[in-house]
């Protein structure tokens, strides 16, 4: 009689040894998984970053490529990005030559400011006489290339953030 | 692909594990720069040899896609312009102490040059101030010479032109015309001495193997230069990579300056020549309006004649807010992190402050000492917000002469240089 408590509480030691045992090595396979996991993510983060940046840049150029060569959309020549108007073609023939149309786009000057660019670029980088086109040319980029005022500094463009949440716990 | 020897390095370890992923990544990627650019080069060559008045437009719009793809640049670059190509760094992406090969910015004033071979490649130095002609294969440079490293910002001197009024022509660079990478050369100093130069020596003007946009081969597209005390300071180098890697094709592979403290545009790139000059260098974009600011300070809008414009020198002080990006969302009662870099050309920036008030008060926060000098500094704070509702985070660097950037813009100028006004961030309380 004496004995047999003695054995069950044995076995019990036993079982209860060997459960904590094993409860011990999942604990230490969990940590060590996660630690491999964490070691790949920190050591790869860039490379997701990267591929899905990637990703959805090339959705973006695939979208492009499929596009229309002369197709216009909300008054914007597609592939050139510039505006469309009845002297576009005029100046697209004479613009896009050396460099594209983003650096026309990304700049605004008043007629006279324009007038200034273009006869800098045949003093000194090689663009040739646009003769009777010139005044047309001009119209059309003072026209939709025109300074804004924004004074001594512009407001940061709202419409340009893309709001997220920070989590900071 | 030569690599460059090993040599004692000075960044940290964190630079370090940082640098090694990079370079993983970049080896990964290197193949396919290679390969894809010269094939764009070909499609864009084969155009001006046809004489076609307008690149088509279908082929534009292909080249753009393909070109964000091998550039060897990060897909979340700015491109300003594809031809050249110009691209900036958002500045969240400029969050690394010594920014990434993949992430430093271009300022490209020509096309790349192709059939670039750096087992042949050769500078020459010339000019009325050295006593003879010498040419350099790169090899000997990288042997003859001691090689240094060091962490030098580079920043355009048109960065911050977009916010000019009324507006300055050329590429409208936000904020992100600037980076800070580690660079692996000789200095320039102990070449001239190898050559000889005569005390007539006034300026130094370098010469790239990039071609002008107009096809034409006789014009130089930019051989700009330094003073000559500036082309004699130690850290003043002739470099062959970045970050302990070969320099990236778009930044100058396999052979450029970097003189820290000036307009990026010194610091020119596929080095050929250095002419030692006797005279202040009149080379292409030199003169006139190009990297020049009004001598004396002008009205918004001014017409400002050539002779009254001066060359620009040091670089002003400057800083940047890389953690968070804007647009952040946080809950009433956070804690928010700031992080950035801070530069002041030859300066050191001795101080960095905060305001979400725009102005009306400015909470220090801290700075590190620059590695090395032209090193950015790094700084970090920590801020709380006092009521739920829309706040901006403004960030103001000092220089160790006292000097402040301005919360508005500074001198106007007719082409846009030194925007130094402080850099914003948007932040939402709820
Ligand atoms: C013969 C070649 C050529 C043609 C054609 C040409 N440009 Fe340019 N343009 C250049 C070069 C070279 C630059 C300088 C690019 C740089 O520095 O990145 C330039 C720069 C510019 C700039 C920026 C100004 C600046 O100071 O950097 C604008 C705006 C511009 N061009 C508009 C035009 C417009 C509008 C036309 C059509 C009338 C045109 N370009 C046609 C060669 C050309």
């Amino acid at each position: 009689m004496s004995n047999k408590p003695k054995q069950d509480k044995d076995t019990l030691i036993d079982i209860e040894f060997y459960r904590s045992i094993g409860l011990l090595i999942t604990a230490v396979s969990v940590i060590l998984i996660s630690i491999i996991i964490f070691f790949f993510y920190i050591a790869f983060k860039d490379d997701i970053e990267f591929h899905e940046a990637r990703a959805a840049q090339n959705k973006q150029a695939i979208v492009l490529e499929e596009d229309d060569f002369d197709k216009v959309e909300n008054g914007i020549h597609v592939a050139t990005g510039l505006a469309y108007d009845d002297n576009f073609q005029v100046v697209r023939s004479a613009c896009v030559t050396c460099h594209s149309a983003q650096l026309i786009i990304q700049n605004r000057a008043t007629k006279e400011g324009w007038l200034e660019i273009i006869r800098w670029m045949q003093a000194t980088q090689g663009l040739a006489d646009l003769g009777d086109k010139e005044p047309q040319i001009l119209d059309y980029l003072a026209k939709h290339y025109a300074p804004k005022e924004t004074g001594r500094r512009p407001n940061l463009d709202m419409a340009s953030i893309e709001w997220y949440t920070l989590s900071l716990d | 692909m030569k690599r460059p020897k090993e040599i004692k390095k000075t960044g940290n370890s964190s630079e370090e594990r940082n640098e090694r992923s990079r370079a993983l990544m970049q080896g990964r990627r290197r193949f396919l720069k290679n390969s894809s650019l010269s094939a764009i080069q070909l499609a864009i060559g084969a155009h001006l040899l046809n004489g076609s008045s307008s690149l088509n437009l279908n082929q534009h719009a292909q080249l753009k896609s393909l070109l964000s793809q091998i550039e060897g640049k990060h897909p979340g670059m700015r491109v300003l312009n594809d031809r050249p190509i110009n691209a900036e760094t958002p500045a969240h992406l400029l969050k690394d102490l010594v920014t990434p090969a993949d992430l430093f910015f271009v300022r490209n004033n020509g096309l790349v040059p192709t059939n670039i071979n750096a087992d042949t490649w050769k500078l020459t130095i010339d000019g009325e101030a050295v006593s003879r002609t010498k040419t350099y294969a790169l090899q000997e440079l990288k042997t003859r010479f001691e090689n240094v490293r060091y962490q030098i910002t580079l920043e355009c001197g048109g960065n911050g032109r977009q916010e000019f009024n009324p507006p300055a022509k050329g590429n409208q660079w936000t904020v992100g015309a600037v980076g800070c990478a580690e660079w692996t050369g000789v200095r320039l100093r102990d070449v001239l001495e190898d050559v000889g130069i005569k005390n007539n020596a006034v300026y130094i003007g370098y010469h790239g193997a990039d071609l002008h946009l107009s096809g034409d081969p006789n014009k130089e597209v930019i051989s700009r230069g330094v003073p000559i005390e500036k082309a004699m300071e130690p850290e003043t180098i002739i470099a062959w990579a970045m970050n302990g890697e070969d320099l990236p094709v778009l930044n100058g592979y396999p052979l450029r300056l970097v003189i820290g403290g000036y307009p990026a545009s010194c610091s020119g790139k596929w080095l050929t020549g250095i002419s030692v000059r006797d005279r202040i260098h009149d080379g292409s974009k030199m003169g006139g309006q190009s990297y020049r600011v009004p001598c004396k300070p002008v009205a918004p809008g001014s017409k400002v004649a050539d002779e009254d414009m001066c060359i620009i020198e040091q670089m002003p002080v400057k800083s940047l807010i890389t953690y968070p990006k804007t647009g952040a969302t946080i809950k009433l009662g956070d804690t928010l992190p700031i992080k950035g870099h801070a530069w002041a050309g030859e300066r050191n920036v001795q101080t960095m402050a905060l305001s979400i008030d725009f102005g009306k008060t400015w909470q220090p926060c801290n700075l590190t000492k620059a590695v090395n000098k032209f090193a950015w500094q790094h700084f970090e704070g920590k801020l709380k917000f006092p009521d739920k509702g829309y706040y901006e985070v403004w960030a103001k660097a000092t220089d160790d002469k006292g000097e402040s950037q301005p919360m508005l813009l500074p001198g106007w100028n007719p082409r846009g240089y030194l925007n130094n006004a402080c850099h914003r961030i948007a932040v939402k309380v709820i």
